[in-house]
């Protein structure tokens, strides 16, 4: 024992800080512009993006702009009323399909399915499939939803080009995303809160309404938001189910043309490119605006009830 | 005057050979206890001896876990408990848990919570359920004035409180308590263990402990568990508190509570 601490006294460092300091302090600085750099192009690159839409686009933007309706023609002539509205619409319509049954699909695979998951029977096979199935969809480009919703909605049943199909079509589209993030955020309410409530003597559907689903409602909102912003940004699924009607749909069987299927359809068959930019510049807009509401919508709600 | 020695108490629960098993893993051994109506009965024992595993029995709450299945028999008042439905048997025998998990919800929310479920909407009823359950877990004269805080924005101490609030609510007759002081700090501890020996006059309760001196402090009765590598959980002793510390008749049981193993 005595020899062993003599010896380790006796030898010097094998390791010495201040021998490749300077080195490995310039190894740090290199490493640390590079990646100052990369933020810097990445970021310059999308604010020149975002700059050059709103700075050109604001020069048409107007009042009568916002509140006339298109002209058609290959002028382009009139305003983005009527694409406005049918936005909203679809929005609405395709949100009130797609939340139902995606909260619904992610509540049965997070809340009633965990006995069944990795068994070899038939539940266990289905839920994987379920899941697999969502992943899936998830990567699929829109195009095959839209020519999915042109297949059956539009053709086989009939909808025609209309609010309806693009609705059912869009729904497709953002039922994955709802059943991702509602399905993550299921997953992050606590076990405890699960068996506080079930010890009470609830029973399990009184407890997913009343204590997991409230908990997981920032979440889910999130999740609806982001589905929001993506309808709205959407243009491949609504060309092929939606026709493109500039007027305004009378009833869920009119054709109609969001905002972003204006702009393509501004952009590749008319000469008015200015007021295509107007349009997109509208359009980055209210999803900046979407997105300041997660932001501060998920903070108060965390607020509330973290208690600070 | 009533002489305590001499009062044999009822017997709330009685528990019949009972085995329990995750899967092919035997959790519990051939258990078989009265557990005696309006006492505190506490259960000590090393970790992993199924203490937790035996009270969350008493409410199958380890029903949760799909791998579990029991053999014996839980009777509590005259009746199998598993044959009485789960969500009636767990009104009946309520539980608090290791670590405080109000809802994150207001403080009146997570004690109306319960009796709501149960189908009371009135609000004149609930408000008068939430006074007195916060007034019998000592919790009422601090927090009559927040009720409509978050339950997450109190201390751990008062969020246990309110958790036993909570249970108390919605009026069970039995409640368990799975180590509800260990994520506290000392005086939190000794205010629950009071509230514990206020209850015991309305109910019956179970209490699992790692402390020693918890349950020879705040329990009439204890249980003790052990575990062997050839033998799952299972009781080596039980009886009076007092007689259990101050004379324990198994060596294992001498061993533990003077604290050279476990």
């Amino acid at each position: 024992m005595i020899k062993d601490i003599s010896l380790a006294k006796k030898q010097t460092r094998v390791i010495d800080p201040a021998k490749n300091l300077h080195q490995r302090q310039f190894k740090q600085r290199i490493a640390f512009a590079l990646i100052w750099l990369a933020g810097i192009i990445a970021i310059t690159a999308l604010l020149f993006i975002v700059g050059y839409v709103v700075s050109n686009g604001f020069k048409v933007i107007n009042l009568e702009f916002l509140t006339t309706r298109p002209a058609g023609g290959v002028s382009g002539k009139g305003g983005i009323s009527t694409t406005i509205v049918t936005t909203i619409y679809l929005v609405l319509l395709t949100i009130t399909i797609a939340a139902p049954l995606g909260i619904g699909t992610a509540v049965f695979m997070v809340e009633y399915t965990t006995e069944y998951a990795g068994k070899k029977n038939l539940v266990g096979y289905l839920i994987n499939l379920i899941r697999t199935s969502v992943e899936i969809l998830a990567g699929v480009p829109s195009i095959i939803f839209g020519l999915f919703g042109f297949a059956v909605f539009v053709s086989y049943m009939k909808l025609k080009f209309s609010l309806l199909s693009a609705g059912l079509s869009g729904a497709c589209l953002v039922l994955p995303l709802i059943i991702r993030t509602t399905e993550e955020a299921l997953l992050t309410v606590p076990k405890s809160y699960r068996e506080g409530s079930l010890a009470l003597g609830t029973t399990k559907w009184q407890m997913i309404f009343g204590v997991v689903l409230p908990s997981a409602l920032p979440g889910i909102i999130t999740g609806i938001v982001l589905s929001v912003g993506r309808v709205i940004a959407e243009t491949a699924v609504f060309w092929v189910t939606l026709g493109g009607s500039y007027r305004l749909p009378k009833n869920l069987l009119s054709s109609g043309r969001t905002m972003a299927l204006h702009v393509y359809m501004l952009a590749s068959e008319t000469t008015a490119f200015d007021k295509a930019l107007g349009t997109s510049a509208i359009l980055i807009v209210i999803i900046i605006l979407l997105n300041l509401a997660i932001n501060i919508s998920s903070k108060q709600f965390s607020k509330k009830f973290s208690g600070k | 005057m009533i002489d305590n020695n001499h009062v044999i108490p009822q017997t709330k629960i009685r528990v019949e050979n009972f085995n329990l098993f995750y899967g092919k893993f035997q959790a519990l051994d051939k258990i078989t206890i009265d557990i005696p109506s309006n006492q505190i009965t506490a259960i000590i024992g090393p970790s992993g001896c199924g203490k937790s595993t035996f009270i969350r029995s008493f409410n199958r709450m380890n029903e949760l876990i799909p791998s579990v299945h029991t053999e014996g028999k839980i009777i509590l008042d005259g009746k199998d408990i598993f044959e009485i439905d789960p969500v009636e048997l767990r009104k009946q025998v309520g539980m608090v848990f290791q670590r405080p998990n109000p809802f994150p919800k207001t403080i009146f929310e997570n004690i109306a919570f319960g009796p709501r479920a149960h189908g009371i909407r009135d609000h004149r009823i609930l408000e008068e359920i939430v006074e007195k359950s916060l007034r019998q877990a000592a919790l009422w004269d601090e927090v009559k004035d927040t009720l409509n805080k978050s339950g997450l924005a109190l201390s751990g101490g008062q969020q246990q409180r309110l958790c036993i609030a909570r249970a108390l609510a919605v009026e069970p007759e039995v409640i368990l308590m799975d180590e509800p002081a260990s994520a506290l700090d000392p005086i939190a501890t000794l205010k629950i263990e009071e509230l514990i020996e206020q209850l015991k006059e309305k109910y019956t309760i179970v209490i699992v402990t790692h402390n020693m001196q918890q349950a020879a402090r705040a329990s009439d009765f204890t249980l003790f568990f052990n575990m062997a590598e050839s033998r799952a959980g299972y009781l080596v002793e039980s009886g009076k508190t007092t007689d259990i510390f101050t004379n324990p008749k198994n060596e294992l049981t001498e061993q533990y509570i003077s604290g050279r193993f476990g």
